[in-house]
């Protein structure tokens, strides 16, 4: 597997506090990386260094590379709306723009310069079946997106990330605001993106982790304390605190 | 454990009944006005009302159309200039200022200007307008409003804006959208229905304004088409024509007092609708 992202000695401080310390990983193209870890560990923290989402708030710094492609995306005069072109991200609540299911999916098409609406109207339509929620919107698109149950907003917004065709989409704990039907669709979902985009996910249930992901990472205290292919992770963990998270015994 | 039962159970009736009551209270003397303003006011609606200008002192009959149009317009250019820079000012506080220094500063503003006397509004605006330029003008009326709409269209744009929950901005930014497309697209969507009532709020409040017009529009017994002119309102009128000696003076006071409830009331209406619309 090709390697699409990789972390060196990353550090990321809100204001003066240090929340992720000395953070090295390495993400590969076309697989699922999930990252794991108590709450408060960092692991939203890094996936939102990604597309650099910390750069909305003022006092936010990071140190170290973040390299995808050969390019250092914390470099300073970055394009952040490029970058973040690349880089689609999906939130741990669903994130329904109050417009139309049609034009939640358009308003990325329309900001890449798509404006013919034939060509819009398909790459909408494309976008929901790769999402799996077209068969329920296809009699519906013009209807308030803010009508679909929680599990389809939540597709949805997948299916807004996929449309502009990044090449990785960040996943912040996707499912914890869903029942387990609607969980189990995302999970199918993801192994279904892998084969086009690089996906890392937050989550906070391990065996989600163990179903979908080819490598795991896990965070405590704004550290990577063992990353390695899931597998070994949850299997024969090198490390003993892993060990301890992944059977219970905390957090 | 029976009797704090029955303790607690006639607390309750007790609450229940006494905000009950209170609600009455409020209503009945809601339903009072309309009923006086409907029952004195209809007989002086009729085709003259609205079509002719007013009587000479102490004849019957004429109308007050100079003066409906007089509001209509007054109004309506108050809105033009006050809900623009509202809304822009609300979308600086909520969008962009959020915690800084000036925004603090023009939050603690607008809050002194919305309990500012509208007539001390209108002195201000007759020094600023009326004065320098040599008298009365529907335009000096005009601003007197605006200034009073302001700071109650740029506190609701404000609240309203920042009830759009932060990870739809993020959500939006995070497809490479840049800033000023999210506020547009998406974060004034999400709010237009909240913002678009607070305008109603402000709008049919300026409507009834007289004092600051006093100062301002002053009044005029004839047609003026004219910005620049003193023009005829109903406020003005009603005040005006309340206290005078003639009898048919008071039934027109009336008569532009029903006439300013129901020009309210269809702002009102037409506005719910019209968002109600949208949002489907």
């Amino acid at each position: 597997m090709a390697e699409k992202i990789n972390i060196r000695d990353l550090n990321f401080y809100y204001g003066t506090k240090l929340a992720l310390n000395g953070i090295n990983l390495s993400v590969n193209e076309n697989e699922v990386t999930a990252l794991i870890g108590p709450s408060g560990c960092g692991k939203t923290t890094f996936l939102r260094c990604l597309n650099r989402m910390h750069d909305l708030y003022p006092g936010n710094r990071y140190e170290g590379e973040i390299v995808m492609d050969g390019m250092n995306i914390l470099e300073k005069g970055l394009d952040l709306i490029k970058l973040r072109s690349r880089v689609g991200m999906v939130f741990q609540k669903p994130t329904p723009f109050p417009m139309s299911i049609f034009d939640n999916i358009a308003f990325g098409l329309k900001l890449m310069g798509i404006k013919k609406r034939s060509v819009l109207a398909e790459r909408v339509e494309k976008a929901l079946l790769d999402s799996a929620i077209w068969e329920e919107t296809k009699d519906r698109l013009n209807e308030s997106a803010l009508s679909l149950s929680g599990g389809q907003q939540q597709r949805l917004c997948i299916a807004r990330a996929v449309a502009v065709e990044p090449e990785v989409i960040l996943m912040d704990e996707p499912c914890s605001a869903l029942d387990p039907v609607a969980t189990a669709k995302i999970e199918d979902l993801m192994t279904d993106l892998k084969k086009r985009y690089t996906v890392v996910i937050v989550t906070h249930n391990m065996q989600q982790a163990a179903r979908v992901s080819e490598k795991t990472g896990f965070f405590m205290m704004g550290e990577v304390v063992e990353f390695d292919q899931t597998q070994k992770i949850f299997t024969a963990p090198a490390n003993k605190l892993t060990e301890d998270y992944i059977t219970g015994r905390f957090g | 454990m029976s009797l704090h039962y029955t303790r607690r159970k006639a607390a309750n009736l007790i609450a229940q009944g006494a905000s009950v009551a209170s609600a009455l209270f409020g209503i009945i003397f809601l339903f009072w006005i309309l009923k006086d303003v409907l029952t004195l006011g209809l007989p002086a609606v009729n085709a003259s009302f609205f079509m002719e200008l007013p009587a000479p002192a102490g004849v019957d009959g004429g109308g007050l159309a100079n003066a409906i149009l007089g509001t209509l317009m007054i109004t309506v250019i108050a809105t033009v200039i006050g809900v623009p820079s509202g809304i822009l000012a609300g979308t600086y506080l909520s969008e962009y200022g959020r915690k800084s220094r000036v925004a603090d500063v023009v939050r603690f503003l607008s809050d002194i200007l919305v309990s500012a006397p509208s007539i001390v509004i209108g002195v201000f605006v007759y020094a600023l307008m009326v004065k320098p330029f040599g008298g009365f003008s529907a335009i000096a009326g005009s601003v007197a409003l605006a200034i009073i709409m302001l700071p109650v269209v740029i506190r609701t744009a404000e609240e309203m804006l920042k009830l759009v929950p932060d990870a739809t901005r993020e959500a939006a930014l995070a497809l490479g959208a840049p800033h000023w497309k999210v506020t547009v697209q998406v974060v004034y969507r999400g709010a237009i229905r909240g913002i678009t009532t607070g305008v109603m709020l402000a709008v049919a409040r300026v409507s009834g304004e007289t004092a600051p017009l006093l100062f301002t529009s002053f009044n005029n017994s004839f047609w003026n088409f004219n910005l620049t002119e003193p023009t005829s309102t109903l406020t003005v009128t009603i005040f005006n024509y309340a206290m005078g000696p003639y009898e048919d003076w008071h039934t027109k006071a009336w008569g532009a007092a029903l006439l300013i409830t129901a020009m309210v009331l269809v702002v009102t209406i037409s506005a719910r609708f019209f968002v109600r619309g949208k949002a489907n």
